[in-house]
């Protein structure tokens, strides 16, 4: 430890806590290190990702081609595919999106990037991951219990969800809401961690405006998280006692109300896509200043428009209720606040063009995977003001339309904001460099076939296809030809993309084992994590960085370096 | 759990800062604040639906169902309350740097806080006996969700007193620490007010 941090005594280092030879166990499995912590939430949000991408093709092989004997997986029953859909979109979004783009990305960058040698409560951060990884096994484990996993889709609606005659699926529902809820604590603990390092240890020097922008993004995220999960881990109780003790509180007959768990959901549902939502804007923000070599516009403005956003995310959740039996007038006020939340989200969209504008941009594959980001997601963004409205959106609701529209809001953020990240950091992370020249393959060969999956899917929700439907041959004005070729031509460039997914890890294994070294800082970065070796030693610094500006000072005139760094004196 | 990451200063109290910047309220005490935000907002999401449910009602209470035993849940609010107060009393000695006048008012606060939900049980069982359960009705059904999830972070809140109060008398009670405890000890005895108000009254 002394060879470590020689200037400063290290109470974070407790007894259990060595230096130097270390099992695998205590090193990878125990540590309390949050970069261990962080690659952890990482291959972990991979490994379900690949769960939930299995899964998708699954279900979408059985709408192509109903009926057929899928490969790999086999006959694809009712019961099968809702629970498929069911626990594809859960884990999108809660096992991958907020476990990569929060928890791994928190982890890793938080104490990099604020300049301290790792998070203040370590050991409820490992407690964090560990309680993850149990949601984690509860969840795939309802797929083998009596009656299968849960098949009541992802917002898991009452009397559906409550009741085991109805879903048939007596301890998978159960098991379902208790791995939300279990992973809830993780993110809880870990959100703890992640406000109060970036508060309590940054860098001396570091104002709260030299903090870069994908870290208050992180921290506006797990505020939202904490502010809106309140309601609905209240409501998650009373499901679970509903489903195993019988109670009534959603039980119409007995004096219960199935649209309050509506209500519980979305005041949690809405916030949560902003969760998601924010740590991608913030990745984004750093890669897009880096490699187009200018100062972010507007600093000031974006984070008061994160602020913003997060503040209005809990005034919109009832746009989700519109057909619902809510009162006209509350949709009136709905449709206006949600009208209202597309204007800071275009704003960031303006801003980042700005930024752009005028840079000597590289495109390199993080910046390809960034700009995508933005283009992509702008689509997401445009069609919810279509659903926003809820005149529309009574004839859009629960058609593939709104599953296309929130495709291209998540897609953008799970996997394009991931990957961006990915191959931005991984210099950092691994100290080698990633084949440039296969990042780019792999990112053609994800953008393409993405659209041409989900640019087919606003054409048949918009024809009237609804969510959640087995086999459309059972109705015949959805069965006809031209709808089956939009069905066949979504699930073939599925296969495709997940096809070319193996060009990722193979670049990934292969830049690990052979890649070039990649130094203190390949892309002369000024942020602090791009001071440290790569990768970090445990401690992150010898001696902890001191800050002297904020961290976007690119193409500064009169300077002979176009970049400079945070740490520089002058 | 420790909320101080191991760490003993000089006097064996106060941590050392592993940064050069100075903690402008200490970690244990932002990360219990943060804790008691989503708890906050878990009342709230209860209460509302609470009272959704209870406007919703053609008859409330519903016919049949027992009276809740308003008097002596009040009696008994006091008593928590005079809780906080004494804990209150050990905050003061805190900050004076009496460590030896904090010992009696912080076992005052857990002896008053163990009555409350002593008493508090004894009610749940006396309401259980006269047809109150979880299945009678919404109304039983959330009396016992309200007030038992309000238990739990009670004995929550107690074992952490009695943590701190340990710490107190080995001599390394942290201002993070205990900082930490007297917030959720407040948050228990504060939200109880709310929650007396719309349940029972
Ligand atoms: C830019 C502003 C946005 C607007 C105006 C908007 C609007 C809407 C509306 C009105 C609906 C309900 C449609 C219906 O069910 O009939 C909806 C659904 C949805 N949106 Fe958005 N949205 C926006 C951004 C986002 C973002 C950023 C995400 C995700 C990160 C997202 C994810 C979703 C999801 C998952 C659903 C479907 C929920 C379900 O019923 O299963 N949206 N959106
Ligand atoms: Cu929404």
């Amino acid at each position: 430890m002394a060879e470590l941090i020689p200037t400063q005594p290290d109470p974070g280092h407790e007894d259990d806590h060595h230096h130097g030879e270390q099992s695998f166990v205590s090193k990878y499995l125990l540590s309390t290190d949050h970069k261990v912590i962080a690659m952890q939430y990482m291959f972990t949000g991979m490994a379900m990702a690949l769960i939930g991408g299995f899964m998708a093709y699954a279900f979408r092989m059985q709408l192509a081609f109903p009926g057929m004997d899928v490969p790999f997986f086999g006959i694809v029953t009712p019961a099968n595919y809702v629970a498929l859909v069911t626990n594809h979109g859960a884990i999108m979004i809660f096992w991958v999106a907020m476990p990569v783009l929060i928890a791994a990305f928190g982890n890793y960058l938080i104490p990099l990037m604020v300049g301290c040698d790792d998070m203040v409560f370590p050991k409820i951060n490992r407690l964090s991951y560990q309680v993850f990884l149990v949601s984690a096994i509860v969840l795939l484990s309802s797929f083998f219990v009596e009656g299968g996993g849960f098949g009541g889709a992802w917002t898991t609606y009452p009397p559906l969800s409550a009741k085991a005659e109805y879903n048939l699926t007596p301890l998978g529902s159960s098991l379902f809401i208790g791995a939300v809820g279990i992973e809830f604590i993780a993110f809880l603990l870990g959100g703890i961690n992640f406000i109060t390092t970036a508060m309590n240890s940054r860098a001396p020097g570091m104002k709260l405006y030299d903090i870069p922008m994908v870290i208050w993004m992180i921290v506006i995220a797990s505020i939202l998280f904490m502010v809106s999960v309140g309601p609905l881990l209240a409501g998650a109780i009373m499901l679970i006692f509903d489903q195993q003790l019988h109670t009534a509180f959603y039980d119409p007959n007995r004096g219960g109300d199935p649209v309050l768990w509506q209500h519980l959901f979305w005041f949690f549902g809405h916030p949560e896509v902003y969760v998601v939502l924010l740590p991608a804007v913030g990745i984004t923000a750093e890669i897009i200043t880096v490699f187009s070599r200018k100062k972010l516009f507007a600093y000031r403005t974006v984070l008061n428009t994160a602020i913003g956003t997060g503040v209005l995310s809990f005034c919109v959740w009832a746009h989700h209720q519109f057909i619902s039996g809510i009162d006209p007038r509350m949709a009136n006020v709905f449709t206006l606040t949600t009208l209202l939340i597309s204007i800071p989200i275009a704003e960031m969209m303006f801003v980042y063009i700005a930024t752009l504008y005028g840079g000597a941009i590289r495109l390199t594959t993080p910046m390809l995977w960034a700009l995508a980001f933005i283009f992509e997601f702008l689509i997401g963004g445009v069609t919810g003001i279509f659903l926003g409205a809820s005149g529309a959106d009574i004839y859009m609701h629960d058609t593939y339309f709104v599953l296309a529209h929130f495709h291209y809001t998540f897609f953008p953020i799970a996997i394009i904001g991931t990957y961006a990240g990915v191959t931005y950091w991984f210099p950092k992370m691994f100290g080698k460099m990633m084949s440039d020249r296969l990042g780019k393959l792999h990112f053609w060969g994800t953008i393409i076939p993405f659209n041409f999956i989900f640019i087919p899917l606003f054409f048949l929700g918009a024809g009237g296809q609804h969510r959640r439907i087995y086999d459309f041959q059972n109705f015949p004005a959805l069965a006809g030809e031209g709808m089956q070729d939009l069905r066949i031509l979504a699930t073939v460039s599925l296969v495709v993309m997940l096809g070319f997914q193996v060009v990722f890890f193979y670049n990934f294994i292969i830049s690990l084992m052979r890649g070039e070294k990649a130094g203190k800082n390949p892309w002369k970065a000024n942020t602090l994590e791009w001071t440290a070796e790569s990768p970090p030693p445990h401690g992150n610094w010898k001696v902890l960085p001191t800050v002297y500006r904020g961290p976007y000072e690119y193409s500064v005139p009169g300077r002979e370096k176009d970049y400079w760094p945070q740490d520089e004196p002058n | 759990m420790s909320m101080v990451a191991g760490s003993q200063g000089p006097d064996g109290l106060e941590p050392i800062d592993r940064t050069v910047r100075k903690q402008v309220v200490p970690h244990g005490v932002l990360g219990m604040l943060l804790f008691v935000l989503t708890e906050i907002m878990l009342f709230a999401g209860m209460i509302s639906a609470f009272t959704i449910a209870k406007a919703s009602a053609p008859i409330w209470p519903p016919p049949g169902q027992p009276r809740l035993p308003v008097e002596a849940t009040a009696l008994n609010s006091v008593v928590l309350l005079a809780s906080g107060v004494a804990l209150i009393l050990a905050h003061r000695a805190f900050h004076k740097g009496n460590r030896s006048a904090m010992l009696r008012p912080m076992w005052v606060a857990l002896a008053l806080g163990s009555i409350f939900v002593v008493v508090q049980g004894y009610e749940w069982v006396r309401l259980l006996g006269e047809g109150l359960t979880l299945f009678s009705s919404t109304y039983g059904a959330f009396f016992y969700l309200i007030v038992g999830v309000h238990a739990v972070h009670a004995f929550g809140a107690i074992g952490l007193l009695a943590m701190a109060t340990t710490r107190l008398q080995n001599g390394y009670l942290t201002p993070g620490f205990f900082g930490a405890t007297e917030i959720f000890w407040f948050f228990v005895v504060g939200v109880w007010p709310i929650v007396y108000g719309v349940v029972y009254l």
